[in-house]
């Protein structure tokens, strides 16, 4: 174990990044620049961290006692550093995409974008790092409230609606999740995040156990799981990157990493499965798994079908996990950074092809590909990656998942992951179709006969693109970046113990 | 004798002394009464905080007015709790006094204004009365004093204020003569008006149904002046109509004292034992848990933002008083006996005075009551609305703000006591309180204006410094607070207050 003021260095990048924002609110420039280098200085300090945690250190950050046996701050572990290194890492990405996208669109209120913004990432991270359940609440509630003002940005009724909706939602689960805290503290003394479990069979009463788990369950809302999923898909009036980063990586992965760190680390693989609690969330998962994709279907509105998606997708991760098996695991732990590369590259084509033709919606997206290459092919590769074909890193992780399944011994659940892996080929398919192949009604280029004239959006949207698009294969292939992601998800699960 | 054990004298004396200083000053300079109020509060709040030390570090001070020993003369007796309100109490009084320096010009004629500094230095001084007398009838005198002045600063603001003022005199007399009468019953059974006297002469007497009774008439009377539900029916139209520091003075401490006055009743004159032989606090806290939710339902219900924060404080005073109920079962070294319900006094004046006075500010600059009228108040007046909000981010319990630590102990409270029901009703409370500040909120920064452009943005049109200072600084501390509670710096003082009572972790099993 070593202490080190490290982590919070790293959650300081994004709070000092918002004070400056909206110092210079008046000068666009320079507040952008800040955004920028928060970020970057933010992904350094945690990469700085990697070689710690792999050379099976902990580092320990403490700033005082809450309670006894509660310490408020950071302890930074395998797991915690996987989610903090693609928040931050993704967060550089946005911010850039941030710049031309708001800027292309004239967007009002763009101090308090950026500034809620880094509050944001703030408290994801600190979500990321936080040692035990009552700093993690602390900044998983930060994360709720800062994120309000950027759901509801566009400020019309719609957007308002949502912001209402999201804020039911998350702050009532954030009241169970308190609840849940509280009970763990009051059963065994202590909150910190163990390998192995805090909670025994002795701590407390079957039943007791089973409905804190449930407790917790709702206070990971976050996570979307059904049938609490639906201010997802509602959120998403808000602003593209929005979208992108927070409803695709830190709010809800900051669920379901939520979920994975009680079920690894409050209630330990033992106790979850003397309880016969991984069976239960499985099918929680499964079910949402499937009934997400079949709803995905039916959307035309490019965001809310990838909404859906998402939804679909952190299932995985929640299912991956309760397969209690160290495959599942370590399937569920990779999904978290590789889902989020994905999809943000899905998202960030979205707010894309909005910025460049102004369109919404999947029917009248035929064609674009033809003005769009570079956006519709990073499209291409974030959609195969969903479905898990290679050579798109999500075959990585299913391919992990699968497994899972096989070791445990439930070839049902098999199916339902390759089920749930069609329905994604036939709700992505259909858009690369539309789009490469589908003909314009009278349009000038049918009728010149000539080739379409290239219509991109602006260099500062299209090189996030790419990149998250090229790491989206990368990820796929054994090297170095690969390597770093997969050791440290080797690490956090062989150190579970008991699996 | 130390000066600083004079200082609970003076800190009387001297503030009804410069009330009527006010008044004369008044007649040489108009603005000199606000100097002078505003000074002699500083002065007060000096010397509430040596006592605070002198309290914790050497111990409790007693000082006998006029050198008559008790049981005869009147004692006053400085002990942690009395020192920890107390401070509290002249802290709340100098923000509002500095923040009514620009705004009650607003509210009252100038010729009126000496009148009002001289009422208001009377108030304070009452207030501070009541909090350091160890003697029953002495609290019952300058509860008076501190009462009908408070009617008349509420009254001050005339219009509706006329009717709520008359409507609070009513029924806060009512209290206050149910509180004699308890005072009355135990004169009669022993014969002494002195705390600590009783406390020795009770305890044979706890079966006698006249110490009972005189128990039941102190509880309804301070229970009026503490506005527990189902006597709160006073306190939405004063609070609405009051001026805005007098609205945060109400409800960021009157009604406190009155908790405080309960509480050096039944803890300083009875004690736990009697407390335990009735199911007292078992019905304290189920009439606190439903002015929670009955408060949380009514203020959903307000469109005018006064009258959502006065039920908004019925709430919060069913948050105090289920502390208080549950501080007789609960053991714990930190969220024990009374902490959860002191740490919720402060943290309920910080936050309530802050929306009080910035409700104020919406009043003084654009003459806006109603919730519905703030579109775009967030461009306007920046500074104040950042301050509402985070006063009404930490009433709904986002961390680290003071509210999410008072729900925090009382949670763990209720825990310890095994009452998970008041879990419950504490978390749905949180939920209800969410509805209704997000809604204001909301409209401060996300509703466009009618009619206009999003791009246009309105000038700034901020109130004046002396009206600023106090509406930042309270909500600088719902923040700065909430940490210090968390990192237990404060707690030692909460604990002496256990350890004096015989709670929490010094209960005797």
């Amino acid at each position: 174990m070593i202490e080190s003021i490290r982590p919070l260095l790293a959650i300081l990048c994004p709070a000092l990044g918002a004070l400056l924002i909206v110092l210079f609110g008046k000068r666009p420039n320079i507040r952008e620049s800040w955004t920028m280098l928060a970020s970057v200085l933010q992904f350094l300090i945690i990469i700085s961290m990697v070689p710690i945690i792999t050379g099976g250190e902990v580092i320990k950050c403490t700033f005082f006692t809450a309670f006894p046996g509660v310490d408020f701050g950071f302890e930074v572990d395998a797991f915690g550093l996987i989610f903090a290194i693609t928040s931050s890492f993704l967060w550089i990405l946005v911010s850039s995409y941030s710049i031309g996208y708001m800027r292309s669109l004239h967007e009002h209120a763009q101090t308090r974008y950026y500034f809620c913004f880094a509050f944001a990432i703030f408290g994801a991270i600190g979500v990321a790092l936080s040692g035990n359940l009552l700093t993690m609440f602390v900044f998983y509630e930060i994360l709720t409230v800062s994120t309000y003002p950027l759901v509801a940005h566009d400020q019309t009724p719609e957007a308002l609606f949502a912001g209402r909706k999201y804020l039911a939602y998350l702050l009532t689960s954030g009241c169970f999740f308190l609840a849940a805290v509280v009970l763990t503290y009051h059963f065994v003394g202590t909150t910190d995040f163990e390998n192995g479990g805090i909670l025994t069979v002795a701590s407390a009463s079957r039943s007791a156990l089973m409905a804190l788990f449930m407790l917790f369950l709702l206070g990971f809302m976050k996570a979307a799981w059904m049938p609490f999923h639906s201010w997802l898909p509602t959120a998403m009036a808000a602003p593209t990157p929005v979208s992108a980063l927070l409803h695709a990586v830190a709010v809800v992965k900051a669920g379901v990493f939520g979920i994975v760190r009680v079920v690894c680390y409050v209630y330990g693989i033992d106790l979850m499965s003397e309880l016969g609690l991984g069976i239960i969330l499985a099918s929680l998962a499964a079910v949402t798994m499937i009934v997400a994709s079949l709803f995905a279907i039916a959307q035309d509105n490019l965001k809310r079908r990838l909404a859906y998606s998402t939804i679909s997708q952190l299932s995985y991760i929640i299912f991956g996990v309760a397969l209690l098996d160290p495959m599942g695991i370590t399937g569920a732990m990779i999904h978290i950074p590789f889902h989020g590369f994905m999809k943000i590259t899905l998202f960030m084509c979205a707010g894309s092809i909005m910025v460049a033709t102004g369109k919404k919606n999947i029917s009248e997206m035929a064609g674009i590909g033809r003005t769009m290459p570079v956006t519709m092919f990073a499209f291409t590769v974030g959609a195969l990656g969903m479905c898990g074909a290679p050579p798109a890193c999500g075959f990585i992780s299913k391919w992990f998942l699968c497994r899972g399944t096989v070791e445990a011994g439930e070839l049902m659940l098999l199916a339902v992951i390759l089920i749930s892996s069609l329905l994604d080929v036939v709700y992505f398919f259909p858009i690369i179709y539309t789009a490469f192949f589908g003909k314009r009604e009278g349009t000038e280029s049918s009728l010149n006969g000539g080739k379409p004239k290239i219509k991109e959006s602006s260099m500062f949207m299209i090189v996030p693109i790419a990149i998250t698009a090229i790491f989206s294969i990368i990820f796929c292939f054994p090297n170095p970046l690969t390597d770093v992601i997969l050791n440290l998800a080797g690490i956090a699960v062989g150190n579970l113990g008991g699996v | 004798m130390l000066l600083v054990e004079q200082f609970p004298v003076l800190i009387v004396t001297v503030g009804v002394f410069l009330a009527y200083t006010i008044l004369l000053a008044g007649w040489v300079n108009k603005k000199l009464p606000f100097y002078l109020c505003f000074a002699t509060i500083s002065a007060q709040l000096v010397m509430a905080i040596f006592i605070l030390r002198h309290v914790l570090t050497v111990g409790v001070i007693h000082y006998w007015l006029g050198g008559w020993r008790p049981p005869w003369g009147i004692e006053y007796v400085m002990d942690a709790l009395n020192g920890y309100v107390l401070v509290v109490l002249l802290f709340l009084s100098l923000m509002c006094v500095l923040y009514s320096k620009r705004s009650i010009l607003h509210k009252i004629e100038e010729r009126k204004v000496v009148t009002f500094y001289t009422i208001y230095q009377l108030m304070v001084s009452g207030l501070c009365g009541v909090v350091v007398t160890g003697d029953v009838f002495n609290m019952y005198v300058l509860f008076e004093v501190a009462s009908l002045t408070s009617y008349a600063l509420v009254a001050s603001a005339g219009g509706k204020a006329l009717k709520a003022s008359f409507n609070y005199l009513v029924l806060g007399s009512i209290g206050i003569c149910i509180y004699l009468l308890g005072v009355g019953f135990l004169y009669s059974v022993t014969g002494t008006l002195n705390m600590g006297d009783l406390r020795i002469l009770l305890p044979p007497l706890y079966g006698n149904r006249m110490v009972q009774a005189a128990f039941a008439f102190i509880l309804a009377g301070f229970g009026i002046k503490m506005a527990l539900f189902p006597f709160h029916t006073w306190l939405p139209d004063a609070h609405a109509y009051a001026p805005a520091e007098i609205s945060a003075m109400l409800s960021g401490i009157i009604i406190e004292v009155g908790t405080y006055a309960f509480l050096r009743i039944s803890f300083s004159v009875f004690t736990v034992e009697f407390l335990k032989q009735l199911p007292i606090f078992e019905v304290i806290s189920w009439l606190a848990a439903v002015a929670m939710i009955y408060g949380s339902v009514l203020a959903i219900a307000q469109y005018n933002l006064k009258r959502m924060l006065a039920y908004s404080s019925v709430a919060n005073m069913g948050y105090i008083m289920l502390a208080v109920g549950l501080s007789t079962s609960t053991h714990s070294a930190l969220w024990g006996g009374l902490t959860p319900a002191l740490m919720h006094i402060l943290n309920h004046t910080l936050m309530k005075a802050c929306m009080f006075l910035a409700a104020g500010a919406f009043i003084y600059k654009f003459d806006l009551w109603d919730i519905a009228d703030f579109r775009g108040l967030g461009r306007k007046m920046p500074y104040t609305c950042a301050a509402f909000t985070l006063a009404a981010v930490s009433m709904i319990g986002v961390p680290p703000s003071v509210g999410f630590v008072s729900k925090l102990y009382i949670i763990l409270a209720a825990l310890d006591a095994g009452k998970f029901m008041f879990v419950a009703v504490m978390l749905l409370s949180t939920l209800l309180n969410l509805v209704y500040f997000w809604r204001v909120i909301e409209m401060l920064y996300m509703r466009r204006e009618e009619g206009e452009e999003s791009h246009s943005s309105s000038s700034k049109d901020e109130i004046p410094l002396s009206m600023l200072i106090p509406i930042l600084t309270l909500a600088s501390l719902c923040i700065i607070v909430g940490i210090l509670w968390l990192t237990e710096i404060p707690l030692p003082i909460l604990d002496q207050v256990n350890a004096l009572f015989g709670l929490g972790v010094y209960a005797t099993p």
